[in-house]
């Protein structure tokens, strides 16, 4: 065990796991980013690094480690055994040498990182174990970056692409900016065509409707659970919580034969009288744990100075609670912008689609994947917008809330 | 001389607040029930009688009015004809009564037994239709200048009415439906499909989420924003990210199955969302991919409320970091863990969204909620389907009671 402790044979361990997850990274990046893909040698992607482990354990200069780090990949190359190689029929080697010394960088650059200030020889189990959380924390935020980029990514980039370009090579994502204003033709069929202006219209003022008649209901709801005295407030405050856990799909089905029998199935008032009682409850929750954490003595001071009950709520309660109400708003937007499931048993008829259940449409293979994946942009978009605006409100309402999937 | 005690009982004040809270919570309560208390009932009563798609329209007595012959001069001969017919072909309709109002200048010469004519409203009384019954009721007529001045027989409609047994609320009750599920082993497949799915997807969220909150749980330029990129899966619309999903993975055309085949990991495309084994990891691995983000922010929340002291403590104590993150960070986080871990028990069990959109429930995926989407529309036995929404109302009861057991001490609800 204390052998396995030296400097150097921790160093050209993670060296060679590095390696070959640097390497398994670029090639999937210089795949789908360039077109032509590209395969990890393992032999070259260790020797680049075992070779800057070994350099950063002998306490070299990161520069100079890169340096020997990039001349290994360069032999490499030369050899025939690079870190990365072409694959037959597909790319240039150009573009894969070039991205071959790209890569001894990447593998040397956080290998020289993992290892700083760490001695070449025997080295204590603490210095071992922050030198594989250094690299733990790197590997992390590699696989965290590319598993939620790529999905957006190839969604955002097949948006752009014509059926038979995407048909003729799967693995081009480059852009082809001569077509110029022509790339956005998934963009303007949706918008003439398949009028999607109006989903999103609907979309929009159903979900806005939808925040709006929450609030209604659960403000004075999560006022009464958080501070008035009742027999029964326990059972209630658990009773919501339960309700808010019944699964729509059960409802679904009762909810569907009545509309079918009352002619509100396929109408947006149906909509409206459905979405926000699923998000009901989780405004009453999230709001009443708001309120409790609000002082109780500036509303009693607001009573003894002659305040009814509303009055208080109306210029002290609500006053103080804005970024909670900000954060239900967002998280209730949110739950109505991207709803699926009743959108898509309520409605039949194109004239008053929500975004989701006019996305769903456009998911037969009579039309092209490109208008699918524009679809899907412009259904994400708005949300990512308010999201990346108002992040602090949104997080703190996905937190509070988050008792919903 | 009476003993002093504390006031019993609650005084008018109390009251009052009392009756302010319950008239808070009325709007609530009563929407509440419109839409959640009263379609469970209705799943219940529904899970019990022989329902189908077709019977959500009631058989109805269907009548049209036309004239028949050419009347041109007053004093011409012509027929009012009723076309009749039961909208069902396979169940009754009983009391059926016509009703029509009969245009000036038309006067009836013979009025069939089954009718009568008061003043120049007509009523017949039809009796019992079979299911199918087709039939047509002539009344022969004289036609008087009124008429030709202008009349028309279909200007007042005629008025149908008759009483057929509704499926959905007579008395008829059958254990077909929960006979039809129990029977053969589709249902416990599936309630074994969902478990699997259920804890898998659960248990993968949270490891993720757990990862991803280590890793931010210290300050560094950047970390906002990437806190911000690692809630995407979960904030864009299921829709969006599911078909993506799709898409990247399709047989044919996809980008991972090229760039598999191309790299020379695999010498065939892999069906990924239709192979049976393979089908239902996907579906967990896109479970726990849009879910992490969920348990990484309560994750996040709760070590970064951890005290520093202890682990300052720690370190003056010798403690490396493994054995930190062991012994301090993680019996920190069991209360938290345990939390995430029920809720998104019940919600992963509860989900229908991504299964559907990502496989359809083919391929071996076939939870219980898509199997009460299926059987009540595929099939469309609506019956049949909610019988098995009935089981997952059931489970749910079971696992809301280990929730609050457990969770309630945790958050003090």
């Amino acid at each position: 065990m204390k052998a396995l402790r030296s400097g150097y044979f921790t160093g050209a361990v993670l060296g060679a796991i590095w390696s070959i997850i640097a390497a398994w990274t670029m090639a999937v990046a210089v795949s789908l980013s360039a077109g032509s893909p590209a395969v990890p040698v393992a032999t070259g992607c260790l020797a680049v690094g075992v070779v800057s482990g070994l350099g950063a354990a002998f306490q070299l200069r990161p520069i100079i480690v890169i340096a020997l780090a990039v001349m290994a990949a360069f032999a490499a190359v030369v050899i025939g055994i690079g870190p990365l190689a072409a694959v037959e029929g597909g790319g240039s080697s150009i573009v894969v040498s070039a991205s071959s010394l790209v890569l001894a960088v990447a593998i040397a650059g956080p290998v020289v990182a993992f290892m700083t200030g760490l001695p070449g020889g025997a080295m204590t189990r603490h210095e071992v174990e922050a030198a594989i959380i250094r690299f733990l924390t790197g590997f992390g935020y590699l696989f965290f970056t590319a598993i939620v980029v790529i999905p957006f990514y190839v969604m955002v980039m097949t948006s752009l692409k014509s059926q038979q370009e995407l048909l003729l090579n799967p693995l081009d994502f480059t852009v082809d900016l001569s077509k110029g204003w022509d790339l956005f033709r998934g963009y303007g069929e949706l918008f003439t065509r398949y009028r999607f202006g109006t989903y999103m219209w609907t979309s929009f003022y159903v979900s806005v409707v939808t925040v709006l008649v929450t609030l209604l209901f659960s403000v004075p709801g999560a006022y009464a659970v958080a501070r008035l005295r009742f027999r029964g407030r326990k059972a209630f405050s658990r009773g919501i919580l339960l309700i808010y856990m019944v699964p729509m799909i059960v409802l679904a089905l009762p909810i569907y034969i009545a509309f079918s029998v009352t002619g509100l199935r396929n109408s947006i008032p149906g909509l409206l009288l459905i979405y926000p009682v699923t998000t009901i409850p989780v405004a009453l929750y999230m709001l009443q744990g708001y309120f409790r954490g609000l002082p109780a003595e500036v509303e009693e001071a607001g009573l003894m100075d002659g305040l009814n009950r509303l009055q208080v709520i109306a210029k002290i309660t609500l006053p103080l609670s804005l970024p909670a109400l900000a954060s239900v708003s967002l998280y209730v937007f949110m739950i109505a912008w991207n709803e699926f499931l009743l959108a898509f048993m309520l409605l039949d008829d194109p004239a008053i689609f929500t975004l989701t259940r006019a996305v769903t449409s456009l998911n037969s293979s009579e039309v092209p994947r490109q208008y699918l994946m524009a679809g899907a942009v412009v259904a994400t978009v708005p949300i990512m917008v308010l999201f990346l605006g108002l992040e602090k409100f949104m997080t703190k309402g996905l937190t509070a809330g988050s008792v919903k999937g | 001389m009476t003993a002093i005690s504390p006031p019993r009982g609650s005084g008018p004040l109390a009251r009052r607040e009392a009756r302010l809270a319950w008239s808070m919570l009325l709007p609530t309560i009563s929407i509440v029930s419109l839409v959640v208390l009263l379609p469970l009932l209705a799943v219940f009563w529904i899970s019990v009688k022989p329902v189908t798609l077709s019977d959500l329209r009631p058989p109805a007595p269907i009548v049209r009015e036309d004239l028949r012959g050419r009347p041109a001069t007053a004093g011409d001969e012509a027929d009012i004809r009723y076309r009749l017919r039961n909208s069902s072909q396979s169940k009754e309709i009983r009391d059926v009564v016509l009703s029509d109002v009969l245009p000036d200048g038309l006067d009836v010469r013979t009025l069939d037994p089954r009718c009568q004519l008061d003043g120049r409203q007509l009523t017949c009384r039809l009796g019992t239709w079979q299911g199918g019954f087709r039939d047509e009721l002539r009344i022969p007529v004289t036609v008087g200048a009124s008429y030709l001045d202008g009349g028309d027989v279909e200007a007042s409609p005629p008025v149908i009415d008759g009483d057929a047994e509704n499926v959905l609320t007579n008395l008829t009750f059958t254990t077909a439906n929960f006979a039809s599920i129990f029977d053969g082993g589709e249902f416990w497949t599936a309630f074994v499909i969902t478990l699997v799915y259920t804890v898998a997807g659960t248990v993968g969220a949270m490891v993720l989420g757990l990862f991803a909150a280590l890793l931010l749980n210290k300050s560094f330029r950047g970390q906002g924003v990437l806190r911000g990129l690692y809630l995407f899966p979960y904030v864009a619309p299921v829709i969006a990210v599911a078909f993506t999903w799709v898409i990247l993975l399709d047989p044919f055309s996809g980008s991972i199955n090229t760039l598999l085949v191309r790299m020379g990991v695999t010498a065939e495309t892999i069906n990924f969302f239709g192979q049976k084994p393979l089908a239902l990891i996907m579906v967990i691995v896109f479970e726990a991919w849009r879910y992490f983000p969920l348990s990484f922010l309560f994750i996040l929340a709760r070590l970064q409320s951890i005290d520093s002291d202890m682990y300052e403590a720690a370190d003056m104590d010798g403690a490396s970091p493994f054995q930190k993150f062991w012994y301090l960070s993680l019996p920190q986080l069991m209360g938290i863990l345990s939390v995430l871990f029920l809720l998104r028990f019940i919600w992963t069990f509860n989900k229908f969204d991504d299964i559907f959109l990502l496989t359809g429930g083919n391929a071996g995926t076939r939870t219980l909620t898509v199997d009460v989407y299926e059987q009540a529309f595929a099939v469309s036995n609506i019956g049949a389907g909610a019988a098995v929404a009935v089981v997952v109302f059931l489970c749910l009861v079971v696992f809301s009671a280990l929730f609050f057991r457990f969770v309630s001490r945790e958050e003090g609800l």
